[in-house]
Parts: C-alpha cells; sequence; structure tokens
C-alpha cells in the first residue's frame, strides 16, 4: 500500500469533521472520496496535505509513519494537491506562477523547458509564456496540475476538478490521469460527480457525516446506488409534469455588456426569447459571462434600449426594483455579499428584496413585524434550518443560505426568475429540493431562467439549453434532443485545448 | 497561544459595553499617565469628569456642556449616516466653516437689518453653504473616481485659507479699530442665536442637534432608505442588488453630513462665537469623527458620546488650569479614548481563545 489512513478523527467546534475514517490508496490506483457537501472530505485530505492535524488516527506513507506538519512536509514526502480553486496570479505568466510555488525555482529558461516538457509528455499542452489571465479555466488547471507534476508526486489529490471544465476537457483530463496512473502515480479523486467516478476511479470510499459508510468499486454500481450511499436514503426523482408552454414573456437580443471584473468577458450580442412555463437552462464554465447576464437580467447593470423585453415592454433601462416591480426576479451566484448581506439578519435580508412585490414598508418605513413573518414563512416554506429569522445569514451553512435566497424570490411570486448557480455547494437533498421549486414555479406559469455550471441539473430540469461561452449565447436548442457531446460542442468544446500527439 | 475566532454574530453584548469598557480604561490608563507626569492621577481624573458636573463651580460648566456638545452631536450625526455608508467625510470641519461663513455672510450684507426672517435666512444659508462645499468629494468621486477621503481633507485647508480671508478682508468690521475678524452678532439682535433657557448653554444649535439625532435615528433604523445604506457599507454588491444606485449615495451622503456640518458652523457663529476671525473653528469637525466612532455611529450613541466629548473638552480645560497639566496631555488623552474603543471593538466580532491554534 502507498497510503493507508487509519482512525483519523478531527472535530472542530460543534461538529465531528472525520470520525475514525480509515480506508488505503495502492500505488497506480485512482480512488475516490464520495460525499455530500460537508461529509468531511475537504478535512480528511487536508489532514493528509499537512494542512489540519488530526486529533487521533495515524498515516501511513510506504509503510513508514506519515505525520506532515505543513504542506511543504507532504509535498517532500511525494504527495502533491491541485485545489478547487485557483492559487494563481492572473498578471503573471504561466511559468512565473510555477516558479512562485517552487521551493527553489530553476532559472525561467530552464523551467520554462520543463514546463513545456512535461505538459506534453502528459498531454496538457501548455505555452509557459502566457499570462494566466487570458487563460480558459480549464487551462489554468493544467497551470495547477503540471506545478505539482514537476514534484513528481506518488499520490495526486485532486479536489472537484472537472467542475470547470466541458465535457471534452474533462476527456482530455482523465487521458492524462490515467496515464499518471499507469506510471505507478496514486491519485486520490474527490468529486460528487457520479459518472465521472464511474469512468475513472477505480475504488471509492464513500463518506456520510464524517464516516466511512462504504466502499466499492464504483464500476459495478449505477449513479443512483451510489448517490443513496452518499446520501443515505432513496432519492426521488424531480417532477417535471404539470407544465405548458404560455405566452411569450422575455425578449432579449442583441445585448452587450461590458465586463464586470478586469479579466472578465463583455456579452456580445445575447439573444433569447422565453415562454411563460418555460426553463431555459444556460450552460458553460464559470467566468464566461454568467453574473454579467445575471446583472444585465436583474436591473444591476441597465443596457441599450430595446435589448430586454417583458411582455413587449423596453425594460433594458429600469434598474432593479423597477423590474421586481414587474415581476423580474433574481437571484445571484454569491450568496454572501451579493443575493445576502453577510451581517444582517434573515429578515433584514428578505427586506433586501421583499420591500418591492410584498407590503413590508408603509410610506417607505418598515415594518420589522411583517418582514419578519415573510421572512419566517420562507424558512418554513423552504425548509431552512436556522434558529430563527433573527439569525445573521452569515452564520447558515451555504445550502440552507441558498435555500433562503431562492425562496425569498420564489415566494414574491416571480413572472420571471433568474437563478445562477442556484445549487452550487448545496448537498443533494437540498439542491433536489431548489430543483423542484424551480419547476413547480414554472409550473404556476412563471418563466424561470437557470444559469448553471452543472450540466447534469440543467438537463434535469430545463426545457430548453444554450450555452455561453467568452460572453456570447448559443442558440437555445430543446433539452430532449440534445446529446452530452453536442452539449460540449456548445459549450466551446475543449477551448482550443488539444491533446499533444502521442 | 492567543488566538481570535471570528464570532458568528457579532455579539450584541460586547457592542453595547465596550464603549463603557473603552471609557473606564481610559480613565486607568490616563490616571497612569497624568501620574507619570507628577500629578495626582485620582484628582486629575476627578477634575476632568466630577467637577464639570458636580463641582464647586459645575452650575457654570454644565451650560459649557452643551455650548460644546452641539456641534459635536450635529455634525456626527450626519457624518454617522455616510460613515455606515461606507462614505468618508472627513472634511466636516471644512463644511463647518463654509457654513458659519455663508451664514454670518448673509446677515453681515443686510447689516443692520430688524426682520424676524434673517435668522431663518442664515440657518438655510449656513446649511446650503456646508452642502456645497460638500458636494465638491462628491462630484469629483462620481465623475473620476477620486478619494473622497483626500479631497474632502484637502478642502478644509482651502476653507481655512478662506475663512482668513474673510476674516482680514471683505467680512472684516468697518468699525473695528483695524482689529481682524467681524462685527459681532451677538451684539447683532436679529442675527443672534441666543441662550434659549439662561444658565443651560441651550440654543438653536442643541435644539437642531437632538433634532438630528431623531431624525438621524428614523432614518437609519426605521426608513428603508436608511436601511439601504446601511446595506451599502456593509455590502456593496447586495446594496446595488437591492436598486442602490452609488452616485446617487455618494451625494446623499456627502450632501446630508455637508449640510449638517454647515448647520453647526453658523449656531456657532451666530452665537457662542459671534465673529468671524481666522481662529474661529475650533477642530469640533474633526472631533465629531471621533464621536461618531465612540457612538457606535448610532444616533442615541452619538448623543451620549457628544456628551462625553464635550466633558473632557471642558474638564480637560479645568485640568490645565487647576492641576497645571499640559495641553498635549489632554490631546493624548482624547486620543487614547478612541484607541481602546476601536481595541476593544475587536471583542464584537472575535472570541479570544487562550491555547494552541486551531486549524
Amino acid at each position: 500500500m502507498l497510503l493507508t489512513v487509519e482512525g483519523l478523527t478531527k472535530a472542530y467546534p460543534g461538529v465531528l469533521a472525520n470520525d475514525g475514517v480509515s480506508f488505503a490508496v495502492a500505488p497506480g490506483e485512482v480512488h475516490a472520496l464520495l460525499g455530500e457537501n460537508g461529509a468531511g472530505k475537504s478535512t480528511l485530505v487536508k489532514m493528509i496535505y499537512g494542512l489540519v492535524k488530526p486529533d487521533a488516527g495515524a498515516m501511513r506513507l510506504h509503510g513508514a509513519p506519515y505525520e506532515p506538519a505543513e504542506p511543504r512536509a507532504a509535498r517532500a514526502a511525494g504527495v502533491a494537491m491541485v485545489f478547487q480553486h485557483f492559487s494563481l496570479f492572473e498578471a503573471l505568466s504561466v511559468a512565473e506562477n510555477v516558479a512562485l510555488g517552487m521551493e527553489n525555482p530553476p532559472p525561467m529558461r530552464a523551467l520554462a523547458g520543463r514546463i513545456r516538457a512535461v505538459s506534453n509528455a502528459y498531454g496538457l499542452p501548455l505555452d509557459p509564456n502566457r499570462t494566466v489571465g487570458d487563460l480558459s479555466a480549464g487551462e489554468r488547471q493544467r497551470v495547477e496540475i503540471i506545478r505539482c507534476l514537476l514534484q513528481d508526486p506518488k499520490l495526486l489529490i485532486m479536489d472537484e476538478p472537472t467542475s470547470v471544465l466541458t465535457p471534452q476537457e474533462v476527456e482530455i483530463l482523465f487521458h492524462t490521469l490515467r496515464k499518471l496512473a499507469a506510471e505507478g502515480t496514486a491519485i486520490l479523486y474527490i468529486s460528487h460527480k457520479l459518472e465521472e467516478i464511474r469512468a475513472l476511479c477505480d475504488t471509492a470510499t464513500i463518506l456520510r457525516g464524517g464516516r466511512v459508510v462504504a466502499s466499492c468499486a464504483p464500476r459495478d454500481k449505477s449513479a443512483r446506488e451510489l448517490a443513496e450511499m452518499m446520501v443515505g436514503a432513496e432519492l426521488k426523482p424531480v417532477d417535471r409534469t404539470g407544465r405548458r408552454a404560455g405566452a411569450m414573456v422575455l425578449q432579449v437580443a442583441g445585448l452587450d455588456l461590458a465586463p464586470l471584473s478586469p479579466f472578465g468577458p463583455a456579452l456580445r450580442g445575447v439573444g433569447f426569447d422565453l415562454r411563460r412555463g418555460e426553463v431555459l437552462g444556460i450552460g458553460g464554465v464559470a467566468g464566461n459571462g454568467q453574473e454579467e447576464l445575471l446583472a444585465a437580467l436583474s436591473g444591476e447593470r441597465p443596457t441599450a434600449p430595446g435589448t430586454v423585453l417583458l411582455d413587449g415592454r423596453d425594460i433594458a433601462a429600469l434598474g432593479p426594483n423597477a423590474r421586481r416591480r414587474l415581476g423580474v426576479l433574481a437571484a445571484p451566484e454569491e450568496r454572501l455579499g451579493h443575493a445576502a448581506a453577510p451581517d444582517l439578519s434573515l429578515t433584514d435580508n428578505a427586506i433586501l428584496t421583499g420591500t418591492v412585490r410584498k407590503p413590508l414598508t408603509r410610506k417607505g418605513f418598515i415594518d420589522k413585524s411583517a418582514a419578519r413573518s415573510f421572512a419566517q414563512s420562507v424558512i418554513s416554506a423552504f425548509d431552512v434550518r436556522t434558529p430563527g429569522p433573527d439569525v445573521a445569514a452569515r452564520a447558515l451553512s451555504g445550502g440552507n443560505l441558498q435555500k433562503f435566497v431562492i425562496g425569498r424570490e420564489v415566494l414574491q411570486d416571480p413572472v420571471v426568475l433568474v437563478v445562477n448557480q442556484p445549487t452550487w455547494g448545496v448537498d443533494a437533498a437540498a439542491a433536489a429540493a431548489i430543483r423542484q421549486a424551480l419547476l413547480d414555479l414554472a409550473a404556476r406559469g412563471a418563466a424561470v431562467i437557470a444559469i448553471s455550471q452543472d450540466l447534469d441539473e440543467l438537463l434535469e430540469i430545463s426545457d430548453r439549453f444554450a450555452a455561453l461561452n467568452e460572453g456570447r449565447l448559443s442558440a437555445p436548442r430543446d433539452t430532449a434532443q440534445l446529446t452530452l457531446e453536442e452539449i460540449g460542442l456548445m459549450l466551446g468544446g475543449a477551448h482550443g485545448m488539444q491533446e499533444a500527439a502521442p | 497561544m492567543i488566538t481570535l475566532v471570528k464570532r458568528p454574530m457579532p455579539s450584541r453584548m460586547w457592542s453595547v459595553t465596550t464603549p463603557i469598557i473603552a471609557v473606564i480604561a481610559t480613565m486607568i490608563a490616563g490616571g497612569i499617565l497624568f501620574a507619570a507626569l507628577g500629578k495626582d492621577p485620582v484628582a486629575a481624573i476627578r477634575t476632568i469628569f466630577w467637577d464639570p458636573l458636580f463641582g464647586p463651580n459645575a452650575g457654570y460648566f454644565r451650560g459649557q456642556l452643551l455650548v460644546k456638545a452641539g456641534p459635536l452631536i450635529l455634525i456626527a450625526s450626519g457624518l454617522a449616516v455616510g460613515f455606515r455608508a461606507g462614505i468618508w467625510n472627513i472634511g466636516a470641519e471644512g463644511q463647518y466653516i463654509i457654513g458659519a461663513i455663508c451664514g454670518a455672510g448673509v446677515a453681515l450684507a443686510v447689516f443692520p437689518a430688524e426682520s424676524a426672517l434673517l435668522f431663518p435666512a442664515m440657518v438655510v444659508a449656513g446649511g446650503i453653504g456646508g452642502l456645497v462645499w460638500a458636494m465638491i468629494p462628491a462630484l469629483l468621486k462620481n465623475r473620476f473616481g477620486v478619494s473622497e477621503i483626500l479631497v474632502s481633507l484637502m478642502l478644509v485647508y482651502v476653507a481655512q485659507n478662506l475663512l482668513a480671508y474673510m476674516a482680514f478682508g471683505p467680512m472684516k468690521n468697518p468699525q473695528g479699530f483695524g482689529f481682524p475678524g467681524s462685527r459681532n452678532l451677538q451684539q447683532y439682535p436679529s442675527a443672534h442665536n441666543p441662550e434659549l433657557i439662561a444658565g443651560t448653554g441651550m440654543h438653536w444649535g442643541v435644539v437642531a442637534a437632538l433634532l438630528a439625532v431623531i431624525g438621524t435615528y428614523v432614518l437609519m433604523h426605521r426608513h428603508i432608505a436608511g436601511f439601504r445604506i446601511r446595506v451599502a457599507g456593509e455590502a456593496p454588491k447586495a446594496a446595488r442588488f437591492a436598486g442602490v444606485v452609488p452616485a446617487r449615495l455618494v451625494v446623499a451622503c456627502l450632501g446630508l453630513s455637508g449640510a449638517l456640518a454647515g448647520l453647526a458652523g453658523l449656531f456657532e457663529v451666530a452665537g457662542p462665537s459671534g465673529q468671524i476671525t481666522d481662529a474661529f473653528n475650533a477642530g469640533y469637525g474633526f472631533t465629531a469623527i471621533i464621536v461618531a466612532f465612540l457612538g457606535r455611529l448610532h444616533p442615541i450613541g452619538i448623543l451620549l458620546a457628544g456628551l462625553l466629548m464635550a466633558l473632557t473638552y471642558i474638564g480637560g480645560d479645568m485640568a490645565q488650569l487647576m492641576l497645571q497639566l499640559p495641553a498635549a496631555a489632554i490631546q493624548v488623552f482624547q486620543g487614547m479614548l478612541l484607541f481602546f474603543l476601536l481595541g476593544f471593538d475587536l471583542l464584537t466580532n472575535y472570541r479570544i481563545r487562550f491555547g494552541g491554534a486551531p486549524a
């Protein structure tokens, strides 16, 4: 065995993140860690990578006791990790970014040569002189992977590596990982994308509530069986019935918008039509204009006259509250800081967007008890786990706050609801509830735009699908007639990335 | 090892008690300072905090309390609204000066008018003067993205020079035997801002300060506009999502704080000070920043903090006079108050944990 983990336990105030976790990884094995958010996957790998010290338990690497005090020690022992969130400087070149992560970087020219050699050898070609800010998410991930490979690791940990990739980019990544495994490198692969795990991994350890609940060969199980092991309960499929496409309600045409952040994309000529009762899914890798599109639809960024029509009326110049009055509501991606103010109570966060369509004010004066009962109704209708509406938004877990944010908009009875990443970082049960709520809303005659990176989610709930790529939106197509392959190509394929010729 | 752990929610208890703890800590540290200067620390603290209110000559000092607290509270009320929104008007001192010049200018221009309308006209002119002066940083921020902190601060020095020019030039008293300074408005009945109840120090500026406290309380804690101002300071993106237009917010916040500072200047020049002189401004505009934070940017807190700050002014003067404490020691003492407040403030959002570092 390469790595054995025995009885690892780690407690945080109020929660046992890992409770006697044991498993083993053999050289050349691709080992999946499966579990919902909060199941303890991150804590576990942080302990292996030396970021967190276990309270109890032991690890052995190559049979010798292994107690990394810090990531540097872990790297020296041959353990490398690619994080879900990249730590790259956008204004620096690829080679400079790699050098920053090294203990004793060689001269730049030599390093550039090594980057070229290693990246080609593993089918991830990368130009060391390009500025990271100009790279796609998939290419940025290559930088992180190359950075690890230069250390010649024996164990490579990958935390949700495919969440920012198109299906084609995922294929390239898997090819690389299989090649690494064939050379004897063990890979610890964290994901909640079950089909990917079935395609890639040899074994899977399933965590729930900080404990190992099962281990299996994922190829022998169906995705549904894996999901039920993760959740510990039977999953019921979403109910898509009861919806009829009604009258045209929203028309967007020729929509341009400048980027909201320095390296962000501009929206260019975005256009689509939306009917009542319809769910339009907009897929795409993060950073391709999703935030900009939401801002243009919510009214946070007004756009040129005639670019956004509601029931034939031009609303492109209207601000968020004027649009709310007409029934156009939105739930942005960033929960803390955009959709909700972190330090304000849930009651106050209900006031944040609720005063236009709900009687929460009288002549501009806040009716605190009305606001409180509105917040309470969101909490009960959407099963938000919180001691009460007076709790600060930042005290809620991501999933619960997301249920509150979505519920706050849904209960305002929107004509059009725009949501960005509605279930990002939300556990499976809460995600299912949110998806069902969006479908139910559409069944009551509202139009829903769901912007998401999660293709499975969009295939599950949307009637039509469009892809957002570098600020341009593809023509929407009926979801039922699309294959994953076609969706991948709509998303920009592999973003011009190619595997090197073998 | 000591570590700080962020609280899941800001502590209510600490947010109320930190100002009190800060005052006590200031008294202790101040006492040590005074002892190091060779003075009796207990006597010094008593002279500063006790004697002005309950000492032998308290009758006179109590009136002074409101005279000093009035402008501090009036200015701080306006500043606090902007600070809540993350808009940093550091130049209230300048707006205060311009308000005084504009208000006094109206009175001096029509000297010796006898009209019940004159004083109200001066009030309006003072408010507008401060507002216009505050619009300079507002417009520069909105148009060119210039920091309102720097512009408003630098405009204080412009206003000071303008004040000196007025005192030595256009506003100089023609019957003043060549001395600098304007006519004394205290001897100009329709322009005078008199003491309303003898011996209390209560003048129209104090009334305005109380109205400002009530008004900003209603605005910030009852009205949707104040709610949006608070959100803008805590989470700018969420505020924009809630319909706040940042440029309008800058104009509103700087306008309100400028107008209130201008009013404070007018009430001062027409009342306790009486004259436009080159030494007219006494730093109220800067001290009000301390008052605003000491009062937790909350109107009621500002009311109390203004009174406390006025007390340290008066008590500090007395301590200088009676115990020969250096003036700088009093300023250090006032500075300590802000220092301790900001220091203890940490406890509102963080817990202190002794022992090993958590991961």
